[in-house]
């Protein structure tokens, strides 16, 4: 076994023991790498089958590419593919690109708040209906006892506290200081009724290793990733207001497992592109206690 | 594109007593080999001198974290460096001991450890309780680092009295480190480059054990075991395979191999090995996440573990000798219930008997009647269903398993021995006639798809004169009447057929045999198809288990009727106030629709 082998086989070891643990299950689906791959090994796991329905938090200030790639994919691999959206605060103008908020303070709206209500089924949720290609208001509202997001611990100092399962309280804190241990293949899957539990079957992952495996495997990936002919691509993905490109002359998934093994990005963390990253020292930390992926 | 050919990587956690130095290790190992980001030594080290405080290199991991925690650089729960063969992860590992579930946590995740023992201030507390733990964990590439040597002006004698002493303990509980080093994290001794303050000693720098160590091999010459993490049938979108799913732990799988499952001793052959993405493969070796389907259409379900035909076989018991560490809130306690988990199925579980409790860091049996969080403890635990496993000793992956309490892994150990119980002869003949069963071209779910219902034993208790045999009876006629083959069968017809060479059946002697072969003659009605309705007046715990072992579990429901007496049994359904025969009928056909045994029309 290599590497990607040991990380893939662990990966789907966890998919496969979160689907047949939890009855309610979801997984997080961003349409950025990571949680690409995460679909990907899901249908490793799965024979090629995703029968867990993929969550995706719409804060409508996505690049419109992500979303295009999202229902093409979702179609194509048939996907039980569900959107939440903050519509009060959308609605209400409560955001940082019309002027009202704080980027943290419009993270915290659009994409924590969002997931939150939605997880937990008290947002309206629409449903990819496949045969008529459209988005359809969900009837079902049942909160998921499971879900699955794509983190992994290289990203930033707070993940690398979390466990493959993690649980989650009433409140959906995270509290990190407090876990039960962890060993042997052996997950938390026993839960008290409204808590709930995140699992996060990329930990171990690293960038360089999610995108050998893209290369490996042939994932198709969102073209923001590459660049166009005009020396800039995205290196991590989200809302275009608050999300910028880096300079690179990466024009495919090569040229950037090279980029990050020898190049200019080989010391520099990933989220460097992400300006709410940096408002607050500690402010990540807190989003993510709060339910922030 | 140039290759550039990734180096083996390998996970590392280094353990100790709080302040023994662990931060300054990590520090000077990040420092020396080169694996800092650019610049960032120099920074801390003009930030010091500003501040006139002396440079520490543990000073090194506080750095790190304030760059993180604005997103930047590298990961301090997660360190990595690398020589010039390897990428090694350092994984974070608290030494103090309210953080024991956290070591454990993190130590589980690595291939081999570094524990640091402070020169200074000798073997503590934790420098035990981390090497118990460590060999517990099974984790056996071991290296002690006897630290801070600088303050005992690397005197030999002290060195050496700390490998005496240390060495005296891991031999106690069967650890043999890799070796012991004299090292000073501070001034830099023998961690990347021999030192010359230690002239006496001519072993390895901590750098070249490292790279000694050998990368966890995945045990592919062992036994074949595969424990069942699910069974798939995706039909929804039109795929018809049947796919049993799961991790290997040891051995090798091949296309046209005779796999049996355990507890059940069920038998089949591997047609396919399946994966999406990848080429055909004709066999699959440990460590793969694999799914294969299989000729002889056999039923098997999550929990169940798989062997092969011809290699030796898991032991399948209910009781167990098991070695275990404790680290539940609450203590454990003899009495109370609790979920084991092992390979991937879930059992209850009650300790039968503490045999020692043992303070893991002074080694002293401590006579208790309940097992402390930290402690660790040899006791014989007794599950509610059979389990499939390996001993320690044959092999160690199979033999892990934890114990769940209040939903928190509150402890884990090893079975270290499978102990007889009452129904142990008779469950090796019913593994033998599983294994040895002839399938038909019929599988059971076909069959239940055929008769439109499932096939079940009923097993209706109670107490004399509660309306049982009526109700079974006309459960039968109510069931035969829209069209399912239910079969009433009374225990005591077996007496002058079957039972005819016993000569008095109902005797305490001969009621075990009898009650035997009730069990097998309802296994083979209910392998038929049937809904096998039978009666037997206040059954007993031990005769219940015995037919569960013979008929199995998920063949069974046990329907308790009328006025409850003090038994031990657990039924699945309990019937009380009935108002006449008729309504417990009608109760009875409720309670079939509600488990899905027939359907609702």
């Amino acid at each position: 076994m290599d590497h990607l082998d040991r990380l893939e086989n662990k990966s789907v070891n966890i998919l496969r023991e979160a689907y047949s643990q939890f009855k309610n299950l979801g997984m997080l689906w961003s349409i950025g790498k990571d949680s690409t791959v995460l679909v990907w090994l899901a249908r490793k796991a799965f024979f090629g089958h995703v029968p867990i329905p993929l969550v995706h938090v719409d804060t409508h200030y996505k690049i419109p590419e992500m979303i295009k790639y999202r229902d093409r994919f979702a179609k194509e691999w048939k996907i039980d593919m569900i959107y939440g959206e903050n519509k009060v605060a959308l609605d209400s103008k409560q955001t940082y690109p019309d002027g009202n908020v704080s980027r943290l303070q419009c993270c915290k709206f659009l994409k924590a708040d969002a997931l939150k209500h939605t997880l937990n089924g008290d947002w309206t949720r629409y449903r990819l209906n496949h045969k008529k290609g459209v988005y359809e208001i969900d009837e079902n509202r049942e909160a998921f006892t499971g879900v699955i997001v794509g983190v992994r611990a290289d990203e930033e100092g707070s993940r690398s506290k979390e466990r493959y399962f993690s649980p989650r309280n009433k409140e959906n804190t995270w509290e990190f200081g407090d876990q039960p241990p962890e060993f042997w293949n052996q997950y938390k899957t026993d839960f008290k009724p409204g808590t709930h539990v995140r699992i996060h079957p990329l930990l171990d992952w690293t960038e360089l290793d999610i995108w050998e495996y893209i290369q490996r495997e042939k994932i198709p990936v969102v073209s923001l990733y590459f660049d166009q002919g005009e020396g800039k691509r995205y290196r991590s993905l989200g809302c275009y207001p608050c999300t910028t490109p880096v300079d690179s002359t990466a024009k495919n998934v090569e040229d950037i497992v090279e980029e990050l093994k020898t190049g200019k990005f080989a010391n520099i963390a990933e989220r460097s592109g992400r300006a709410q990253d940096k408002e607050d020292g500690g402010g990540l930390e807190e989003l993510r206690k709060d339910g922030y992926m | 594109m140039k290759d550039i050919k990734r180096k083996e990587d390998m996970n590392i956690v280094i353990v100790g007593h709080v302040d023994h130095g662990k931060s300054t290790i990590i520090g000077r190992l990040l420092a020396d080999t080169g694996s800092l980001p650019n610049g960032k030594l120099e920074e801390v080290k003009e930030r010091c001198r500003r501040n006139s405080k002396p440079f520490e290199y543990a000073f090194l991991l506080d750095a790190l974290k304030d760059e993180q925690a604005q997103g930047i650089t590298i990961d301090s729960a997660r360190c990595f460096f690398q020589t010039e063969n390897r990428e090694y992860i350092i994984i974070d590992a608290p030494g103090h001991i309210e953080f024991l579930k956290n070591m454990v946590t993190g130590a589980s995740r690595a291939e081999s450890a570094l524990l640091v023992i402070d020169a200074n201030e000798g073997i503590q507390e934790n420098s035990k309780r981390h090497g118990y733990l460590l060999s517990m964990l099974g984790i056996n590439q071991i290296s002690v680092l006897v630290n801070k040597m600088d303050l005992v002006d690397y005197d030999e004698k002290v060195f050496k009295n700390i490998v005496k002493e240390y060495t005296g303990f891991l031999r106690e509980i069967n650890v043999e480190p890799d070796s012991f080093i004299p090292i000073s994290g501070m001034i830099g001794d023998n961690i990347t480059t021999k030192s010359e303050n230690t002239p006496w000693y001519n072993g390895n720098t901590v750098i070249n054990t490292l790279d000694n160590f050998q990368i966890a091999e995945t045990s592919d010459d062992k036994p074949f075991r595969m424990p069942v993490q699910d069974v798939y049938k995706f039909t929804k979108d039109g795929d018809n395979r049947r796919i049993v799913a799961g991790t290997i732990e040891t051995g090798k799988l091949s296309v046209g191999d005779e796999v049996v499952f355990y507890p059940s001793g069920k038998r089949s052959t591997v047609k396919s090995i399946e994966a999406f993405n990848r080429k055909t493969q004709n066999y699959v070796t440990a460590g793969y996440s694999t799914g294969f389907t299989l000729k002889e259409q056999i039923y098997i379900t999550r929990g169940e573990m798989a062997g092969k035909v011809g290699v030796s076989n898991p032991k399948v018991a209910t009781r167990i000798r098991v070695n275990l560490f404790w680290l539940g809130r609450s203590p454990m306690i003899k009495g109370n219930s609790y979920f084991l988990k092992i390979g991937n199925a879930k059992v209850k579980v009650e300790i039968e008997k503490i045999k020692r409790v043992i303070d893991a860091s002074t080694l002293t049996n401590v006579n208790r009647e309940q097992i402390d969080r930290n402690d660790v403890a040899e006791c014989i635990l007794k599950t509610q269903n059979p389990i499939a496993f390996d001993e320690n000793k044959h092999i160690q992956n199979t033999s892990r398993f934890v114990i769940v309490d209040d939903y928190d892994i509150s402890g884990g150990g090893t079975i270290e021995e499978a102990l007889e119980d009452k129904q142990s002869k008779v469950r090796d003949q019913v593994l033998l006639r599983n294994y040895n069963w002839e399938k038909s071209m019929v599988s059971s779910s076909e069959r239940a798809e055929g008769y439109n219902h499932k096939s079940k034993l009923l097993l209706i208790t109670g107490r004399k004169g509660s309306g049982r045999r009526d109700i079974a009876k006309g459960l039968e006629k109510k069931l035969l009447s829209t069209g399912k083959k239910a079969y009433y069968l009374g225990v005591e017809n077996l007496i002058y057929g079957i039972d005819a060479d016993i000569k008095d059946p109902q005797k305490e002697d001969n009621r075990e045999e009898f009650i035997r072969r009730f069990a097998e003659i309802a296994y083979i009605l209910v392998d038929a198809g049937n809904i096998l309705i039978t009666t037997i007046v206040e059954l007993s715990e031990e005769e219940l288990e015995l037919i569960k072992t013979v008929v199995s579990p998920e063949n069974m429901e046990i329907i308790w009727i009328g006025e409850r007496t003090p038994t031990d049994i657990k039924t699945d359904f309990y019937l009380s106030d009935l108002d006449g025969i008729e309504d417990g009928i009608i109760a009875l056909k409720e309670y079939l629709q509600e488990k899905n045994i027939i359907m609702k029309f």
